[in-house]
């Protein structure tokens, strides 16, 4: 492999890996503050990318479908959130995982009635249809730069809020103990609800922007959802940096693993992660 | 009584009944088995239709193109191929415990999946057909034919009462004790001196070994194999069985195999998109019938005499 071939494979890890954070980064935090393992995270996901899909085929721009779309998924992550998440708050796993379960049915049908079962394409936005030059024969297209730095610039967004702000303050003091923080008189549950709508945001954001470059067909987000798992696995749950870290070294191990190993290329993630389970049984990292 | 009437079913029933009864008793031993994990363990695995699938998929591989497979030998290695596989993932996960323990069996599951669907070992995505059933033949003597569905039938029948009594015998022993001490309290039991890693990995093992049973068996039954099997789907749909019937009761997971098949009968023929139906049935079960079908009588109870709710 020469370096050009190379870099392009490195850098197409690192927007695979960032974009998986999107998703896992809400998926560890719903559980890391709320306690609760949400099955229908990657289905946040599907629904971003049909929302990308069908949007911007109404209003004729990606951007503002990106845009609608955030707006949706929040109202939506605040509807679940009051209509069945704070119904599993005292509930044991085994209920979470059936309730969510239930909810991933769901959403495949509604967007089997809805949308249909066909892989439709999303087409990239003109100011990004491009490709940046690597070699006389090589090139990168421009718009998975785009994604990558955006996700970046998310990661860094998340940092701030979780480490700089009140809601932050609220976040992290509602991962450690709850009921101290419901006793000083702060209220949980709003916190609860704004993290769930962040989450469903997050993950709704990144099937948007993935869209143009993996299309959108059914099943997508039971794929992501099984990969983020391992993610947040590996990461540590409850750990959004742990997610990041996690999330980049699976970008590294799936894209290089289906270049070097392609006879292996859907087990490569699996064995990653049974490696680090030997090591690290609680995964990388324990606090948020 | 249960028995009594399952035994005698095929002389009323019609084919299709039979053949249906047949697949709910195959689903009852994989929801029995995945009973001894979630039910007497306290290990909720999202993972279980991995073994189900290996299982299944011993007999797809094991039998020969041209001829039909030995019933005895290939039973005894998908019990054994799935027990192993078993064993080796429960090395990894048993160490997780609650969420973790979800997520990670989920994962691995999907690995197998993938190992099926996307390489040519197992046929592909198609999965395999075979062309004829399994012999019962213990040198030239052969007790019966699984060419017919009513020996089929008695078969699976047979096999569901063993693997109930065993599992019953298993609960009362001193090893299914140890079991539901963990399942209530690991830290007491480890520091009482039981090996606890130990008794999940077996609890583990013996658990994904009952599920290739059942796998097999439908395998038998269709006479085709593919990764569907393996599906997480596959895994839900059997943890939903379990709730619906109620957990740590032996019959609850033949009783919920049953309303399951019964649910799956009735929705998908109203309408194709049943997986709506199903899934809002057990969103609304979730949210207002925590404990599952089997607390219906004891709250109906609790209505009628007035007793407080615990």
């Amino acid at each position: 492999m020469d370096f050009y071939s190379f870099l392009i494979q490195l850098l197409n890890s690192i927007q695979y890996g960032l974009l998986l954070f999107l998703v896992a980064s809400g998926l560890t935090l719903i559980f890391g503050i709320m306690g609760i393992i949400n099955l229908a995270h990657g289905s946040f996901y599907m629904i971003g990318a049909y929302m990308a899909f069908t949007l911007s085929s109404l209003t004729g721009s990606l951007f503002a479908a990106i845009v609608l779309g955030i707006v949706l998924s929040v109202i939506l992550g605040v509807f679940l959130e009051w209509a069945l998440f704070s119904h599993l708050y005292k509930r044991d796993h085994l209920e979470q995982v059936l309730l969510t379960y239930g909810l991933i049915l769901v959403f495949e049908e509604l967007r089997s009635l809805i949308v249909g079962n066909d892989v439709h394409g999303v087409n990239v936005p003109d100011i990004l249809n491009w490709s940046l030059p690597l070699t006389d024969t090589l090139s990168y297209p421009a718009y998975r730069l785009f994604m990558s730095a955006v996700c970046l610039v998310l990661a860094v967004l998340l940092y701030l809020v979780i480490r700089r702000t009140r809601l932050g303050m609220m976040i992290r003091a509602g991962s450690s103990n709850r009921e101290m923080v419901q006793s000083l008189g702060l209220n949980i549950n709003l916190v609860y609800r704004l993290v769930f709508a962040l989450g469903v945001a997050l993950a709704a954001f990144a099937g948007m922007i993935a869209a143009p470059v993996s299309s959108v067909y059914p099943g997508m987000g039971t794929q992501v959802l099984i990969i983020c798992f391992v993610v947040v696995v590996i990461g540590g749950i409850g750990s959004v940096w742990g997610a990041l870290l996690a999330a980049l070294l699976i970008g590294l191990a799936d894209t290089f693993g289906k270049v070097l190993i392609p006879q292996a290329a859907g087990v490569t993630v699996y064995v990653l992660m049974a490696a680090i389970l030997l090591w690290r049984p609680e995964g990388l990292f324990r606090r948020i | 009584m249960a028995l009594g009437l399952l035994a005698l079913f095929p002389l009323a029933g019609s084919d299709f009944y039979n053949e249906l009864v047949t697949k709910v008793m195959i689903l009852a031993i994989f929801a029995l088995s995945l009973d001894l994990l979630v039910g007497y363990t306290g290990l909720v695995s999202f993972g279980h239709a991995a073994f189900y699938g290996i299982g299944a998929y011993a007999l797809g591989l094991l039998a020969p193109k041209y001829d039909p497979a030995n019933l005895w030998l290939t039973l005894a290695a998908a019990v054994a191929c799935a027990g192993l596989a078993a064993l080796i993932v429960g090395v990894f996960v048993v160490r997780a415990r609650g969420i973790y323990f979800i997520m990670v069996t989920l994962a691995f599951a999907q690995m197998f999946y993938f190992v099926f669907h996307d390489t040519k070992f197992g046929g592909g995505s198609d999965g395999i057909s075979m062309n004829f059933k399994p012999v019962a033949a213990i040198g030239s003597f052969i007790p019966f034919n699984l060419s017919d569905a009513n020996h089929v039938y008695y078969f699976v029948f047979a096999a569901l009462v063993t693997v109930f009594l065993f599992l019953r015998t298993l609960s009362r022993s001193s090893f299914g004790r140890a079991l539901q001490g963990i399942r209530s309290n690991e830290e007491r039991m480890r520091s009482l001196g039981f090996p606890v890693y130990r008794y999940k990995l077996a609890s583990f093992t013996l658990a994904g070994a009952l599920a290739g049973l059942a796998g097999y068996l439908s395998a038998m039954q269709f006479g085709f194999v593919n990764p569907e099997l393996l599906s997480w789907h596959q895994s839900g749909n059997v943890l939903l069985m379990l709730i619906l019937g109620g957990l740590g009761i032996m019959y609850g997971a033949d009783v919920g195999a049953f309303v399951f098949v019964a649910l799956e009968e009735l929705f998908s023929s109203v309408t194709t998109h049943w997986q709506l139906l199903l899934g809002a049935t057990i969103i609304l079960l979730v949210i207002f019938l925590p404990g599952g079908l089997a607390s219906v009588a004891s709250r109906f109870r609790r209505l009628l005499i007035g007793a407080p709710s615990e």
